[in-house]
């Protein structure tokens, strides 16, 4: 079962709410992972008590070329849409940073003179918390493209219940994310930028045909429009989180929604409940 | 031998176009015969990477030695450098004179790109 | 003619609402909103749209059916997962297609159609603090910056065009290519940042992007007494980095109530907020002009 927690605007609180899920899961008695494929800025493991366990490097597949065979042809920079191919004096010079790996120059290559090497892209390190494991990816910086890491720490998805705690946005990164779980909650806040973020990540998980609700956090800290939102476009409201100074600060220090106040804890108990529920049922 | 320089229009007395990448035109000037000619280069520079590369690929083509530019990306001067055409940095000055520094050895050449890339 | 960029690293910092704070001050600027994924800068600033243009990039494949013979060839070769065998009936789903072009080259039957993607919208509009440059991309498209560069390029020559003296950029979070794209040739950026160990550890991230364009920095924490340990550990080290602290403000909720008003926050009405916000407005600009 696999659960994605997603939100058009940053900072809604997706990363508290999903070790906060977690660990509501774990607590049922269920070993969880929990996949952080917020690749770009992972924070997943400061809100968890967690050992580490491997960390590994991340690669992507690259073209390499051999100039001893190289007629310049030209055919490996004709099929490159990402213009990281160019041909002059008669031979290829390759430009990696924007490679998607898509292998079609080296399967075009007449001369079979461009094979494939593996350029690192960032690491994935694993921990440990309880019945949690935690799989985390982090983008090297300056390195173009997350979804190849996010793809790689999806691959993870041997135990029962998987929580995937999404980069914020509606774009690939997003996508490439929330792509297959079998449900989808959107956490937002709200206020007029929660608002229309949202309606843009809605937008995204109806094109994907996916199954999700949502998760109010701060719930009074401004107006009802998204709750009039969810209501007219008839999409379910599983949770409710009101706005506490002693949440934020907990937050702050490392302590996720989950631990911060008792009845939070009942909340996403229940929630969980609920959400494993929608993740089982088929639309 | 072939000489490009980054430039506006094809007046001697205009100044030099400080951007490789992007200049809209390159003067082709001929150390021996002196005479000079102007390729354009405003081709597609919205494809991605394209500018650096494209810009290069163009001089190269053009079958020049060296160019003479105010800065370079990685990309160009990745490209230029791998295919044995030196690079030259200059201050922006009119495009008579920049000639003249070259031909009295008074410009040095660039050991590596002096600006970022744009990613784009 | 300069330009601010305003980034956070983490997203949700109030990046935008200083953004448009700014603008606000401001007397002589355009405004680009380059956070391209979720834009919110337009909600608070109700731009009327004056210019608009389609957003193109990259490529996208489908199948014509009545070519397809089933081979199969193109799921072998996608690298994205992005074809789907539905019962012998092959399709390419949209929001997975990288727009390589492997399947379009080695279809034997020709039965991949491979064209230009619409990506987005970008928009030149008027505003009551001047011209606007913003855009949209649409859901599941590829983030590469393209757009924002776009963004950038309409607003620096709607600058030069009405003679402006400054661009101020809402940039997008991350530290991606939106975020590279937003800050390669800025004069100054400001980093958003709040005071929790996601804030500052996202912080050293951004940070060091930024180093490595060599761009001059301050650092503002927002919602600053929610913990003030952790705001006076991120101004250390913004000094260690060789940035400037440009300021912090404090939790208020006229950060939320003057966006349900569609109001930048120093046309609310807050007094105390809004000299905080001036106060780090102008440490911003002397710190612009003294570098130039």
């Amino acid at each position: 079962m696999i659960i994605a927690v997603a939100s058009g605007k940053g900072g809604t609180g997706k990363t508290s709410v999903s070790v906060s899920l977690a660990k509501a899961i774990a607590e049922l008695d269920s070993k969880v992972k929990l996949l952080d494929c917020d690749v770009e800025e992972p924070n997943a493991n400061l809100l968890l008590e967690c050992s580490r366990i491997s960390e590994t490097d991340f690669s992507v597949k690259i073209p390499s070329l051999d100039i001893s065979c190289c007629t310049g042809c030209g055919k490996c920079a004709a099929i490159c849409e990402f213009n990281c191919i160019a041909v002059v004096k008669e031979r290829a010079v390759i430009f990696p940073d924007l490679c998607h790996s898509c292998g079609g120059c080296s399967l075009v290559c007449p001369e079979k003179c461009i094979s494939e090497i593996e350029s690192k892209t960032g690491v994935i390190t694993k921990y440990s918390s309880g019945k949690i494991h935690l799989v985390q990816g982090i983008l090297d910086i300056g390195k173009a493209m997350s979804p190849p890491l996010i793809r790689e720490i999806k691959k993870n998805t041997e135990s029962e219940i998987v929580i995937i705690d999404c980069p914020p946005g509606t774009s690939c990164p997003m996508v490439t994310a929330v792509s297959n779980a079998d449900y989808v909650i959107l956490v937002t806040e709200p206020t007029p930028f929660g608002l229309h973020d949202m309606t843009l990540a809605v937008d995204t998980l109806r094109k994907m045909k996916m199954n999700f609700g949502v998760v109010i956090n701060r719930s009074d800290s401004g107006d009802d429009r998204v709750e009039n939102y969810c209501r007219k476009e008839n999409i379910e409201v599983i949770m409710k989180i009101r706005e506490s100074i002693d949440a934020a600060r907990a937050y702050s220090k490392g302590i996720p929604l989950y631990d911060a106040l008792p009845e939070i804890k009942q909340d996403f108990i229940s929630a969980s409940k609920t959400i494993m529920k929608r993740a089982g049922e088929k639309i | 031998m072939k000489i490009a320089i980054s430039v506006n229009s094809s007046d001697l007395e205009d100044k030099m176009d400080m951007r490789f990448g992007r200049a809209k035109k390159f003067m082709v000037y001929d150390t021996e015969s002196k005479t000079n000619e102007l390729i354009d280069n405003t081709q597609n520079l919205n494809a991605a990477q394209g500018a650096g590369i494209q810009s290069a690929q163009n001089v190269i083509n053009a079958g020049v030695e060296a160019i003479i530019t105010g800065h370079t990306g990685p990309k160009a001067y990745k490209l230029l450098s791998e295919s044995g055409v030196k690079i030259y940095h200059s201050e922006e000055k009119c495009v008579k004179d920049i000639i003249a520094d070259f031909t009295n050895g008074i410009l040095k050449e660039a050991d590596s790109a002096d600006v970022e890339g744009h990613w784009i | 003619m300069k330009e601010l960029v305003i980034i956070s690293g983490k997203g949700g910092t109030g990046k935008t609402s200083l953004s448009a704070a700014f603008a606000s001050l401001a007397e002589n600027a355009v405004i680009a909103d380059c956070d391209v994924d979720a834009a919110d800068l337009h909600l608070v600033l109700s731009p009327e749209i004056v210019k608009s243009g389609l957003f193109e990039s990259g490529k996208l494949a489908s199948i014509d059916e009545s070519k397809c013979v089933s081979c199969g060839k193109c799921s072998e070769l996608c690298r994205f997962d992005a074809v789907k065998n539905n019962g012998g009936v092959f399709s390419i789903e949209e929001t997975s297609c990288e727009g390589c072009g492997v399947c379009a080259h080695f279809c034997p039957a020709g039965a991949v159609i491979f064209e230009d993607r619409k990506c987005g919208e970008w928009y030149i509009s008027k505003s009551r603090f001047g011209t606007v440059s913003h855009a949209k991309l649409f859901a599941g498209a590829e983030n590469s910056g393209k757009l924002v560069s776009l963004v950038r390029k309409n607003a620096k020559e709607k600058a030069v065009e009405e003679k402006k003296d400054l661009i101020i950029t809402d940039g997008p979070p991350g530290i991606g290519c939106p975020v590279i794209a937003s800050i390669t040739g800025a004069d100054a950026v400001l980093i958003v940042t709040e005071p929790t160990l996601s804030g500052e550890h996202d912080l050293e991230r951004i940070a060091s992007l930024i180093k490595h364009f060599r761009i001059p920095f301050s650092v503002c924490v927002n919602r600053f007494d929610v913990n003030e340990e952790i705001t006076s550990r991120i101004e250390k080290k913004t000094l260690e980095l060789g940035g400037m602290v440009a300021g912090r403000i404090p939790y208020n909720k006229i950060f939320t109530q003057s966006q349900i008003r569609s109001l930048t926050v120093t046309e609310s009405g807050c007094s105390e907020i809004e000299n905080i916000i001036k106060n780090i407005w102008e440490n911003i600009c002397r710190r612009m002009m003294m570098t130039i």
